[in-house]
């Protein structure tokens, strides 16, 4: 039987009563698609060895400059809230993480993605795919022009939404670091609402997805702005001199 | 610093994940490429046809390599790493060379990652050769793993290639890493 939104938010409410940490809960009931995809068993904890102890390199070979502005794919202009999403990728210790590889993925406006598998009856924008990509600078910084997507059905539950957000994929230093996340934007009232979002039950690291508005990326007669640091976690190795650099063979 | 968690990579990663030649780490048609493919399956041993997997490995001769242009394959650089997501029967496959091992008495391995929508964060193994008793005897991890389920982060050798499948669930059960840096909260 198909739960309901008051189901899952009793379930969200039980779950949110358990010690939690500050990465998601991967048994994490409220949504349904996790029940048979979460491994039972503990990680097992191990030393990294050397090839866990590097990234995959990527570099301006890797990556065209124009792939971070999302709404210049097309002929056309994009519909939508034009924003520009900037910030920094650091490693646990507050290092940057230089010369790595962002990409990002997301809903157009109408809160559709330009994807065969979603039929959500809102309209497709031709001018709008949803992906970008960029290498980060050498203060770990990154930058996306894009198009503020909109909230979405899912399916989860009767009248399931998902907050508006952007998938973002990411690299650190090691191969340990390695994360997909997703970032949203503040005030979003379907936060209590949303499983995947609440699946981390450590209020303070929940926040840590939702991005800042911030006046000084909102730029005159064009884009509002949103700033989202990144932090990945601990490497563990000392990042080197090597890591900022580009290593074109 | 607290880490910003992870999230599911969710359904319609296609869009943004895919690429062409991701999963092929050298050229299926040459004469060196082995294929390392697998299933990737659920609790109740179903297909999970929408999984994203990535290797990251050392070459043959155990070097950690350092170049860019897993993106834009030219094909002829070995980068070491690849992308492929699994196909309606949850079988995904890469096209890469066997990695060598990085120090002389350790086993060489492929290090894992997956991705999957119902996963809500990232999970980590190592896919090791099969072919190196006494190394495998004697290394680290597979030492600290109950015997039972040691064979799941070893490949079985076929002809032209490696198969390693991967159970997200129950009844062979992949064995799943965490590294001391990392602060995951399952448990």
């Amino acid at each position: 039987m198909e739960s309901s939104q008051a189901d899952i938010n009793r379930e969200i409410e039980a779950a949110a009563q358990q010690p939690g940490g500050p990465q998601p809960k991967i048994d994490y009931a409220p949504y349904r698609s996790s029940i048979l995809r979460h491994p039972k068993q503990p990680a097992h904890l191990v030393d990294p060895e050397s090839v866990e102890l590097w990234a995959p390199a990527f570099g301006h070979r890797d990556v065209a400059v124009d792939e971070a502005d999302l709404t210049i794919q097309h002929a056309g202009t994009p519909i939508g809230e034009r924003i520009v999403v900037t910030g920094r990728v650091l490693d646990g210790d507050g290092r940057p993480v230089a010369n790595q590889l962002v990409e990002v993925w997301q809903a157009n406006a109408a809160g559709r993605y330009r994807h065969q598998r979603d039929q959500h009856p809102a309209p497709h924008d031709p001018n709008f795919t949803g992906v970008g990509r960029c290498i980060t600078g050498p203060d770990g910084s990154y930058r996306f022009q894009t198009i503020k997507p909109g909230p979405y059905p899912w399916r989860n539950h009767l009248n399931a939404w998902r907050p508006a957000h952007i998938h973002f994929s990411l690299f650190g230093h090691d191969f340990t670091q390695r994360l997909v996340t997703q970032m949203y934007f503040p005030g979003d009232p379907l936060f209590a609402l949303d499983p995947i979002y609440q699946s981390i039950t450590d209020p303070k690291a929940r926040e840590l997805l939702v991005a800042a508005y911030d006046h000084d990326v909102t730029t005159p007669e064009w884009s509002t702005g949103y700033r989202w640091d990144i932090v990945l976690t601990g490497t563990h190795r000392t990042p080197l001199e090597s890591d900022t650099e580009e290593h074109d063979a | 610093m607290s880490a910003v968690p992870g999230q599911t990579v969710g359904p319609f990663f296609h869009l943004g994940l895919e690429y062409p030649q991701m999963n092929e780490l050298v050229p299926p048609a040459s004469p060196r490429a082995v294929r390392l493919h697998g299933r990737v399956t659920d609790g109740e041993g179903n297909p999970v046809p929408d999984a994203v997997i990535e290797i990251w490995q050392a070459d043959p001769q155990g070097a950690v390599l350092r170049t860019p242009g897993s993106l834009r394959r030219d094909g002829w650089t070995f980068t070491g790493w690849g992308r492929a997501a699994t196909d309606p029967d949850g079988h995904y496959q890469f096209f890469t060379l066997e990695p060598g091992a990085t120090e002389p008495d350790r086993a060489p391995f492929f290090a894992v990652t997956v991705f999957a929508r119902g996963l809500l964060d990232r999970l980590f193994t190592r896919a090791y050769l099969p072919d190196h008793p006494d190394l495998l005897a004697g290394d680290a991890l597979l030492e600290s793993v109950a015997p039972e389920r040691r064979a799941t982060l070893i490949t079985r050798r076929e002809p032209g290639g490696l198969v390693f499948d991967i159970r997200l669930q129950g009844d062979g059960e992949t064995v799943f890493l965490t590294y001391p840096r990392l602060r995951d909260s399952w448990a």
